[in-house]
């Protein structure tokens, strides 16, 4: 089956039911994107699909197809950081890490819905992703600064 | 070419030239130190076990591994503060496992842990625990050490390599080294000429370390305590960060495990011929406990795993929860006494007459559950093999690698990975045997093992069930008496039994959290009793404390209710070290303290534990909402003595108090038919991003010596918390996690 990742597209010989996630890390190494839990409570996979961001452990590889589906390694790079991974960066959120390409993901997608988002805001659509570092003080605030950064521009 | 040179090899080496090897430092606690173990091939110059030169740059060595908490930067900053190089010029790297990197904060503490605070026990002892320390070289990361172990070493390490290189520039340029200054990775000379530190690797071949160099004064200092970048935020910020989870090495194959689900059980009889023929599998091999099941895909071996049926043995612990409890009740017997390190006035006297407050506390097991999976990749070769993995333990992972294998330990290559977190969990190798015994059946082929979620869940060694129980007395509006018997399993003796070792004499993580805090009551006593027969435990962030701190600061704050005085101000007419009272004074300062109850529908409670050296103090504010309890607000002060990073410093504590609070409000692992529940984060998540509070913290650098902040601010968390919730709503809550009966917004 073909899949679109970052803009490239990639042809990939995989069962129908194959969880998006693994074919990207597995198949694809596209290793930014986690594997938390499986079942859809930790949110470290998050990636976009059309935009919106997904859980990928929950996708079967044969409903990814046709779609754009967008890593964190597609949202930016360190040469070229998205101004949500400068903020993240600015306010040094991360601690293990682990969740962090999930938690910029999931951001990305709030913002691109909501520009100015309140913490109320933050807090509803950043709730099903789990950081056990518990950086989620340094996550409201480097997506407080991003949307802020995101404005000026 | 050496073991070692290999690795320095793969990762970094470009130039070509000489050997600098063998140097040591009079830092050691140790007091012959150990070989210096960077003794490469050509090309680099090892000035310090810390300290690597090639011709492609400046390597600084950070054998504390690094599971989400700024180690490796802070190790780095620590050599780089007197070797006068700039933090994004130079390469890191975890180093092997040698015995040159052993942890010496860590001896001094365990030893701490695991004898009687006096007594003809107290030397024998220490000399035991600190001889097997030394024989592993324990290089083990643990016990919020990395910062303490590594502040002296590191930074003469750091200026020992910067005055080695002086010498080489004095030797290549003529120029007397009284002359010379360093800067930025360069020797700098009279004329402003510089020589690029990289460019000495071939005079550093000839040059005698120069040992023994003064530290520089806090002063000059250019990075401790100082806002820095920690080194790996950019690639964590990116997604570029490799987690030992994405390690892929050539020709590897993806396995996965299905074990006995009930901790430790054997395995009976199996069929495995449908998961067989499923697409992607080749092999399904047995190993202790469970199967090993290999696949071309890791969600391949997770499916097989699922389609294969299993008969298992039974547990050695009981099977049901109810079981766990009653043994911890059994436990407060004469017998099963283990330690009474705390026993001031007379506690039986001072009971003897008047009401006796009683009460009884529970913590219940927990498990570790950091957000990256267990994982690990072994080869096995004819007399090698090869390690990849996010390790706390190199030294006994070899070792176990190696028995494995049937092969010797220095054969045995450990590449240590980044951490998805850790907490503890990574204190035990059970993955890396698994993924060796897996790999010893398909030799030469790297095998790549990666846990479930569910099986790393179910077969974590969780943090130890405990239980409290208070008696004490009040009179004239003060607290008078406290009788604190706690009841546990022995953390050491289970997690040092799993690496073969003993653990002798009492097990002071059993009181640790509760026999040392800085309060003089007239009358106080700390027994700990050692339960047997439970699930095997493991040390969970701030191992005994975590419960004890909460049972010890709970019992206080039921006396002081009795005595009706203000939890703040007892604690404050209580408090036995400067350092302690400075730092409740700073919390009371920060939240304005004005009682328990500063308005309706708002609790405060206030902790202060000592523990891992640190005294933290909290308050918490809790507001009792429609939708349930929230969090407000937190204020934390804790004593470290140096703060290396500020930035990190806060992250870490917030990151702490998260922990503690979350776990206190809604995880436990329990036990039915012998396997442990939940097996996901559909429970047991801990804090969520809605729950978290504003949290303000104040790092205090009253003391002298330097402590971690890792663990710290855990152990005050619960307590502070129920103090808060007590306050709001008059519920006394006494067994975590608090959601058993209350509900949280
Ligand atoms: S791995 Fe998909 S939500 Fe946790
Ligand atoms: S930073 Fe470790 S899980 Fe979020």
């Amino acid at each position: 089956m073909k899949l679109t990742v970052n803009g490239t597209s990639h042809e990939v010989d995989v069962e129908e039911d194959m969880p998006l996630l693994w074919v990207l890390r597995d198949e694809l190494g596209y290793k930014g994107v986690k594997y938390g839990c499986g079942i859809a409570q930790c949110g470290a996979c998050t990636v976009h699909l059309d935009g919106v961001a997904t859980r990928s452990c929950q996708i079967p590889a044969g409903s990814a197809e046709g779609a754009e589906v967008l890593t964190i390694e597609g949202l930016g790079q360190p040469d070229a950081l998205h101004a949500l991974q400068a903020a993240w960066i600015e306010h040094q959120v991360a601690q293990c890490g682990y969740c962090q390409s999930g938690q910029i993901m999931q951001a990305a997608d709030l913002l691109s819905q909501v520009a100015d988002p309140t913490d109320q805001d933050i807090d509803d659509a950043m709730g099903g992703n789990l950081c056990r570092c518990g950086t989620y003080p340094r996550i409201r605030a480097a997506i407080r600064s991003a949307a802020q950064a995101m404005k000026e521009v | 070419m050496s073991r070692i040179g290999t690795i320095a090899r793969r990762t970094f080496l470009v130039g070509s030239v000489a050997v600098v090897g063998g140097a040591a430092f009079g830092v050691y606690a140790a007091r012959k130190p150990h070989p210096n173990p960077l003794q490469t091939g050509e090309g680099e110059a090892a000035i310090t076990p810390y300290v690597r030169i090639d011709g492609g740059g400046v390597t600084l060595i950070t054998p504390r591994a690094d599971s989400g908490q700024g180690v490796y930067h802070v190790q780095a900053a620590l050599i780089a503060e007197e070797l006068d190089v700039d933090l994004d010029a130079i390469a890191i790297d975890p180093g092997p496992p040698a015995p040159a990197y052993w942890n010496t904060a860590l001896g001094a503490e365990a030893a701490e842990f695991m004898v009687p605070a006096q007594g003809a026990m107290h030397n024998a002892t220490e000399g035991v625990v600190t001889a097997a320390m030394k024989l592993m070289g324990l290089q083990i990361t643990g016990g919020s050490t990395s910062v303490p172990d590594g502040f002296d070493k590191l930074r003469a390490a750091g200026a020992s390599a910067r005055e080695t290189l002086k010498s080489a520039a004095a030797a290549r340029s003529g120029v007397d080294v009284t002359l010379l200054e360093t800067e930025s990775g360069h020797v700098i000379l009279p004329d402003g000429s510089r020589i690029a530190y990289p460019d000495l690797a071939p005079e550093l071949a000839e040059t005698p370390v120069v040992q023994d160099v003064p530290l520089r004064a806090p002063e000059d200092w250019r990075y401790i305590g100082k806002p820095m970048q920690r080194l790996d935020i950019v690639a964590k910020s990116t997604g570029t960060q490799t987690y030992g989870i994405d390690v892929e090495v050539e020709g590897m194959v993806h396995a996965t495990v299905l074990l006995n689900p009930a901790q430790g059980g054997d395995l009976g009889d199996w069929d495995a011929a449908e998961a067989l023929t499923m697409r992607g599998v080749t092999d399904i091999v047995p190993i202790t406990g469970g199967l090993g099941i290999v696949a071309d895909n890791t969600w391949r071996a997770f499916k097989a795993a699922r389609a294969i049926s299993a008969e298992w043995g039974a547990p050695d612990f009981p099977a049901e929860q109810e079981g766990h409890w009653a043994a911890l009740e059994a436990a407060f017997t004469e017998e099963a006494r283990d330690s009474r390190k705390r026993d001031d006035g007379d506690v039986e006297a001072a009971l003897a007459e008047g009401e006796v407050i009683e009460a009884e506390y529970r913590a219940p097991y927990l498990a570790h559950a950091p957000l990256e999976p267990l994982s690990a990749i072994v080869r096995v070769n004819a007399d090698s093999a090869e390690v990849w993995t996010g390790t706390q333990i190199p030294r006994f992972l070899q070792n176990n690698v190696a028995r494995i294998a049937g092969i010797d330990a220095e054969n045995v290559i450990v590449n240590a990975q980044m951490m998805g977190g850790s907490f503890g969990h990574r204190l035990e190798d059970e993955v890396v045997k698994h993924a060796a015994e897996i790999a010893v059946q398909m030799p030469g082929v790297p095998v790549k093992l990666t846990y479930s979620r569910e099986e790393d869940m179910i077969h974590d060694y969780p943090r130890a069930i405990a239980m409290g129980r208070i008696r004490g007395r009040v009179s004239e509006g003060r607290v008078q008496a406290l009788d604190l018997s706690i009841a546990q399993p022995s953390v050491m003796s289970s997690q040092m039994g799993r690496q073969g070792l003993s653990a002798p004499g009492p097990d002071s993580q059993i009181v640790a959290g509760a026999f040392e805090q800085p309060f003089a009551l007239p009358h106080q006593r700390v027994t700990g009793y050692r339960a047997t027969g439970l699930a095997p435990v493991s040390s969970w962030r701030s191992v005994g404390a975590s419960s004890n701190g909460f049972f010890y600061n709970c019992a206080l704050d039921e006396l002081i209710h009795a005595a009706a005085a203000d939890p703040l101000e007892e604690r404050l007419r209580l408090v036995s070290d400067p350092l302690a009272r400075a730092a409740l004074e700073a919390v009371g300062e920060m939240s304005g303290w004005s009682g328990p109850t500063p308005e309706a529908g708002l609790g405060r409670g206030v902790a202060l534990t000592r523990s891992f050296g640190v005294h933290c103090a909290q308050v918490v504010e809790v507001r009792d909402t429609e939708a349930g309890l929230r969090i407000a607000r937190v204020w934390v002060a804790a004593e470290v003595g140096r703060i290396v990073d500020p930035v990190n410093f806060e992250n870490l504590v917030q990151g702490g108090v998260i922990w503690g609070l979350g776990h206190a409000m809604n995880s436990e692992i329990t036990y039915s038919g012998g396997v442990a529940q939940p097996d996901n984060f559909h429970d047991h998540a801990g804090m969520r991003i809605w729950q978290a509070p504003e949290i303000e913290v104040r790092g205090l650098e009253n003391g002298d010596a330097v402590r971690g902040i890792g663990e710290p601010p855990v152990p005050p968390a619960a307590p502070a918390l129920a103090g808060a919730i007590f306050a709001a709503t008059g519920t006394r809550l006494r067994e975590m996690p608090f959601n058993r009966s209350v509900t949280f917004a």
